[in-house]
């Protein structure tokens, strides 16, 4: 059974139609790329399927459950773990507790109040930064890290729950060449770990890592496949040959 | 660029503030002057201050709601008033004036207060704007000032004049020396208690939520829930200070609960600096002492000029009175107690023998 389904999502916002009917499927440890160009919908799509934006109809089931409805943080603790698209680290807290506030995020509060994790969090904390390249910066403030360091240490923190499924929007927007690199190198070995879906524009970097492709135009699901099929498929060439 | 200090290998320390820090020093220093203020005040300004101590821990109460928990609380005297009454009243119809009850009385009360305010206002399907909290929190202190002055059993305008002392036995705590020294532990309890939470990993999870709500809720932090509990605590601390302060002044009334004392709790806590603790405490220190003074020198004006340096502070210096000594490094804080630097052989060693 796929581990996400969303069938006939729809999404309006007041005159304007973001989604109207979309169908997504991810199996587990999938790598599910979401392209297409601007205001096709991706980023609204994955806004619905973590909890940040209410359909305005379909359904949604992760891991055989009807999560439709379910809030956020619920959704968060059933696996689900999203990387907005615009950073949002905390820019006065440093790298550590960073780190730190997403590993503990499931904690018991009685535990938290009692810091009784922290001790047996530390290892995980500093392993995680490790793999991130980012241990060097721990104790620096998380707004003094570059941008390509701040998108790392997000995937990082989204990853910290050890979700089943996680959403990325756009984790190389804005990174040089090199850091693009580095992220795609990041992220494999993430697939023992958990599913993906990844919005992306760099269709390189999409290419190198995924396995199955959905293109989006204008709110509705024009191809889904492969890479190689969505590749070779006429209408996602005229797409994206003639607008982008 | 890479810290040197934090470089590997070292960053398998845990990081630390590197300069001085000056909030303990600012704790200690006042600590120790207010362990001896009543040994060398005149009893008429050690009472005075006694109702300064009691007003800290209301501003401690906005403090915890509105610097850590970002919930913009307008109506703190609500709780402090509702207490007030309620040991007001114990104390006059039932005669209960014993410490053992009315001040933990008190507490509960704020407590049941804020908890029903709190669970209305934050609890609901879609998580509250600021706003809208700040108005429901304002109408509750509002409402609860119009309907004791409107209620002939509390006493209307007037509201209940002499109160029974409180008791511990046969003593009797009037004001004075042992009234300030009550206050006083009460004080430094709670601040011990709220320092202990917000320098823990649950504060670390409320400075989270300070500065980005919506995204630790992606965590699966339950934002809504984090914010009650703290909303209630505080409510909680308000109560027990309202029970201090009836019992200390011998009466209350409907000023108690109304929106101009909850306003000028925000304002102390604003001018002191929000976030710290030791800041709310500062502000109401400074501003109640500075206003003892205007109030004698300027009997006309003072109000206009105290009026005028808290929008001065509070216009350019939005960190309050405590942003001048302390870094935004140390007001964030740290969290949680810092384990030894643990190597991951010296881990290993530990399960061997566990």
């Amino acid at each position: 059974m796929a581990l996400l389904e969303a069938r006939g999502i729809k999404k309006v916002f007041a005159r304007l139609t973001a989604l109207s009917g979309v169908d997504l499927t991810v199996a587990d440890n999938e790598f599910h790329g979401l392209i297409g160009p601007n205001g096709s919908g991706k980023s609204t799509l994955m806004k619905c399927i973590a909890g940040a934006e209410m359909p305005t109809q379909g359904t949604i089931r992760f891991a055989g459950r009807d999560i439709t409805a379910v809030p956020p943080a619920e959704r968060a603790r059933a696996g689900l773990s999203l990387k907005f698209q615009i950073t949002s680290v905390l820019p006065a807290l440093t790298v550590y507790d960073n780190m730190l506030l997403a590993l503990q995020a499931q904690n018991p509060l009685s535990s938290l109040i009692f810091s009784r994790t922290r001790g047996p969090l530390h290892e995980r904390v500093l392993h995680t930064l490790d793999q991130f390249r980012l241990a060097a910066r721990a104790g620096d403030p998380a707004g003094a890290l570059s941008h390509g360091q701040q998108q790392w240490l997000e995937i990082a923190m989204a990853l910290a729950s050890e979700p089943r499924l996680l959403l990325l929007d756009e984790p190389t927007a804005g990174m040089s060449l090199q850091e693009r690199r580095l992220t795609g190198e990041l992220l494999i070995p993430v697939k023992r770990r958990c599913s993906l879906v990844i919005v992306e524009h760099d269709l390189d970097f999409i290419r190198d890592i995924c396995d199955v492709l959905t293109v989006l135009d204008q709110g509705n699901v024009l191809e889904s496949g492969t890479v190689a099929q969505v590749q070779n498929s006429r209408t996602v060439q005229e797409v994206y040959l003639t607008r982008v | 660029m890479a810290d040197p200090s934090t470089a590997s290998p070292g960053y398998r320390s845990v990081p630390r503030p590197r300069r001085i820090p000056v909030i303990p020093i600012v704790e200690l220093a006042l600590l120790a002057v207010l362990a001896v203020l009543p040994l060398v005040l005149d009893d008429y300004l050690t009472i005075f201050v006694t109702r300064v101590l009691i007003l800290a821990l209301l501003a401690l109460s906005f403090d915890l709601v509105w610097g850590y928990a970002g919930i913009m609380s307008f109506g703190q005297a609500l709780f402090f008033g509702t207490a007030g009454f309620s040991v007001a009243l114990l104390a006059r119809d039932l005669g209960i004036t014993s410490i053992f009850i009315v001040l933990p009385a008190s507490l509960v009360t704020g407590l049941l207060v804020s908890l029903a305010l709190g669970s209305f206002l934050l609890l609901g399907r879609h998580p509250p704007t600021t706003i809208f909290v700040a108005l429901g929190t304002l109408t509750g202190s509002y409402a609860a000032d119009r309907l004791a002055r409107g209620w002939y059993y509390l006493g209307g305008q007037n509201g209940i004049p002499s109160i029974p002392a409180m008791t511990a036995g046969s003593y009797q705590f009037v004001e004075g020396p042992v009234y300030y020294y009550l206050a006083f532990a009460t004080l430094l309890l709670v601040y011990l208690l709220c320092r202990f939470l917000v320098r823990s990993q649950f504060g670390l999870a409320l400075a989270g939520m300070r500065e980005q709500e919506a995204r630790i809720a992606f965590f699966g932090y339950r934002v809504q829930q984090l914010k009650a509990i703290v909303f209630s605590l505080a409510g909680a601390i308000a109560g027990l200070a309202g029970g201090l302060y009836a019992f200390h002044e011998g009466f209350v009334w409907p000023n108690m609960l109304g929106v101009v004392l909850s306003t000028q709790i925000v304002l102390y806590a604003l001018f002191g600096g929000v976030g710290t603790l030791i800041g709310a405490v500062i502000g109401v220190i400074a501003i109640e002492i500075v206003g003892f003074w205007l109030a004698d020198n300027y009997q006309q004006e003072w109000p206009i000029i105290l009026g005028l340096l808290l929008l001065l502070v509070i216009l350019f210096r939005p960190t309050g009175l405590i942003g001048v000594l302390v870094s935004e490094r140390e007001r964030v804080g740290t969290f949680g107690r810092p384990p030894r630097t643990l190597s991951r052989a010296a881990a290993k060693g530990q399960h061997g023998t566990a």
